[in-house]
């Protein structure tokens, strides 16, 4: 997961010390980490040759460099997309079916 | 071994459950263990092979057939029954735990069934049991969920039972064995099993039912009633082609609709059609390799999800909280929950090293060695969408995210140890698929950890994570429910109805006022005539009667004379 969660530090200054990932001063970091392990995950495209699973049907895109980072992240913007739009027409209250 | 001896490993726990009540604690934990060890013994038991022929009517009934399906389907059962047990012994009530058991043990029933007839009788039993699974949470919530859920399950009952007498009639036999839906007897008995898969339109009483029953109840109802569907259509319709198409709208469905959930446990009920989803597309695929994948999957998919609820169900009871908008920072509280929920997380979104990475591979891949590229590319795009909507999305929205201020402690131990020994299950079967490979129905010539699988795993996981967290803005979550197809029975219908009620209710009023002004004028009219100015009420001068009686002699007179 690109979120580690460890336990939680002593802080000196509050009564209940806030947890250092809901620090705002962590929040670059974690991005950073986040971006690190995404290009760690693009590291192997430079010497692992992906099989095509159709040859057959002349597709070679799943064997592209970076065919399933890119195909990941763009099925999920667009699902999360399409249940945006979705919602507009399906979501209502959450007392709408009480009586 | 002889015949005699044969009998359906599901009665152990279906008679066995009507023994808890009667138990006192300690022998209850005993029922709730024992019980499932000695189906479990009793599945691996029998040998393969239709075991005991009973007569019925013209028919024979197979009530013990023990086939390859049937005992992998039968082991996770009992699992899961085990584990379920575990987790439920002292929270339950003992109408939970009974119910939990009979429906636990008909589901077994059913996966050694070879007649219609048997399954149907364990199906239907099925039904009731899961329906007072969700009862037995006692809120008027529960009960009307209930309620809906059972007329579903009746009415998918209904139509299972025609299709069965239909095709009895069509084919003289009773023996539940392949099929093709070609006829109208088969397409019914199809669409019954449908109705229990989740499969549209009918897919909305999981997601309304199944969260309203205790923590444990959610647990037990996860893993019976789809996944004994999906053991039906893998054995009675593998390679029907209308199953793709279906099996991929499941999927779908259950990543958008728990994409706009926000009650954690709807998230994963909605995230239940869509694994069955998968099931279901690969048994249209219908190839060995898809039939291996899609029982495989049942197999590590009842652990993980029932290791999901259990986590979110210690949530639940621990915090009285089922909404994401009102939970967040439990990790900080309940780290063993909260590791528990991300290995059942990573195992359903198929990370490496999980159950689920050496199970739903194996469907995908069907997809591509029979040249179905856009079932491939859709089931591809479906896999970084379980990361999003549950991989992720329950995690994070339950124990990370904002800080909520709640500091509930652990659950109780026996919800620990339940939950650690699935989490084991989920990373020991990830680790070392083989003995699950061994059981399964067809032999297995696939390997799932190659280094170009393992890395473009990885990489469409941590992207849809990525993903996940560029557009968490877009995913705020509202206090909102999503309509979905039973508003045409909880809204549309009810409306007709009342509507229908109205106005035949006017129409009664005005038949009654008319009928009540006819019987007015009657009484008028009576009074009129009999009352004290009626005519006929008056009484008659002595004079006119004498009139009378001369003009009738007269007449009588000119009678006789003519």
């Amino acid at each position: 997961m690109e979120t580690p969660h460890k336990q939680t530090q002593p802080d000196a200054a509050g009564k209940r010390p806030k947890h250092w990932l809901y620090r705002s001063e962590n929040l670059p970091k974690l991005w950073m980490l986040q971006i690190l392990v995404l290009a760690l995950a693009l590291v192997p495209e430079f010497f692992v040759h992906h099989h095509p699973h159709f040859e057959h049907e002349a597709f070679t895109l799943d064997a592209s460099f970076g065919f399933y980072a890119w195909y990941g992240f763009l099925a999920c913007a667009g699902m999360v997309a399409l249940a945006k739009i979705l919602g507009i027409f399906l979501k209502r209250e959450e007392s709408y079916y009480d009586d | 071994m002889t015949t005699d001896l044969a009998f359906p490993p599901g009665l152990i726990l279906v008679l066995g459950a009507v023994l808890i009540p009667f138990a006192a604690e300690r022998q209850r934990l005993l029922l709730l263990l024992g019980l499932p060890l000695l189906t479990l013994a009793a599945v691996w038991w029998l040998p393969n092979g239709s075991l005991l022929q009973l007569g019925f009517l013209d028919y024979t009934l197979e009530p013990v057939k023990s086939t390859a399906e049937g005992r992998l389907f039968a082991t996770v059962f009992s699992i899961m029954a085990l584990a379920g047990g575990l987790y439920a012994h002292r929270q339950a009530s003992t109408l939970e735990l009974t119910a939990a058991f009979i429906y636990a043990g008909s589901a077994i029933g059913v996966t050694f069934a070879g007649d219609l007839l048997t399954l149907f009788v364990f199906w239907e039993l099925m039904a009731f049991g899961s329906t007072v699974v969700i009862w037995s949470a006692g809120s008027v919530g529960a009960q009307r969920a209930g309620l809906r859920y059972l007329l579903v399950h009746l009415l998918g009952g209904v139509i299972l039972m025609v299709g069965i007498v239909a095709q009895v009639a069509a084919t003289g036999s009773l023996a539940f064995t392949v099929m093709t839906p070609d006829s109208l007897a088969t397409a019914l008995i199809l669409i019954g099993f449908l109705v229990n898969a989740g499969a549209p339109p009918l897919s909305a009483w999981i997601a309304d039912a199944y969260p309203e029953a205790t923590p444990s109840g959610t647990v037990f109802l996860s893993a019976f009633t789809t996944k004994t569907a999906v053991f039906a259509l893998l054995v009675g319709f593998p390679g029907a082609e209308i199953l793709v198409p279906i099996g991929l709208y499941m999927v779908f469905y259950g990543i958008i609709y728990a994409l706009l959930e926000n009650d954690m446990r709807r998230i994963l009920a909605y995230s239940i059609v869509n694994q069955v989803g998968f099931m279901v597309a690969a048994i249209g695929i219908g190839t060995p390799m898809a039939l291996n994948g899609a029982a495989a999957h049942a197999f590590a998919h009842i652990i993980y999800k029932a290791l999901l609820l259990m986590s979110a169900g210690s949530v639940l009871m621990m915090t009285g909280k089922r909404k994401c908008t009102d939970l967040g920072g439990l990790f900080q509280s309940m780290p063993q929950t909260a590791i528990n929920g991300i290995v059942g997380a990573l195992a359903i979104s198929a990370f490496p090293f999980t159950s689920g990475f050496v199970t739903k591979s194996l469907e995908t891949q069907a997809a591509a060695n029979e040249g179905m590229l856009l079932v491939w590319l859709l089931l591809l795009a479906a896999s970084a969408g379980v990361f999003l909507h549950a991989g992720i999305k329950f995690p994070w929205f339950v124990f990370f995210q904002k800080d909520s201020g709640l500091r509930p402690p652990e659950p109780p131990a026996n919800l620990r140890y339940a939950m650690w020994s699935f989490s084991f299950l989920c990373l020991a079967l990830g680790v070392y698929p083989a003995p699950l490979y061994a059981i399964l129905p067809y032999p297995v010539d696939y390997q799932p950890y190659t280094v170009d699988h393992l890395v473009s795993q990885f990489q469409i996981l941590l992207f849809a994570g990525f993903a996940f967290f560029v557009m968490l803005k877009q995913m705020r979550r509202t206090l909102t429910i999503s309509l979905d197809f039973d508003w045409f029975y909880r809204k549309f219908l009810k409306a007709i109805g009342n509507e229908f009620t109205g106005l035949t209710s006017a129409a009664r009023d005005e038949k009654e006022e008319q009928a009540l002004a006819g019987v007015w004028r009657l009484v008028d009219k009576l009074y009129q005539h009999h009352g004290p100015q009626g005519m006929l009420a008056r009484s008659w001068p002595t004079g006119s009667m004498v009139i009378w009686v001369a003009a009738l002699l007269g007449l009588s007179l000119l009678l006789y004379y003519i």
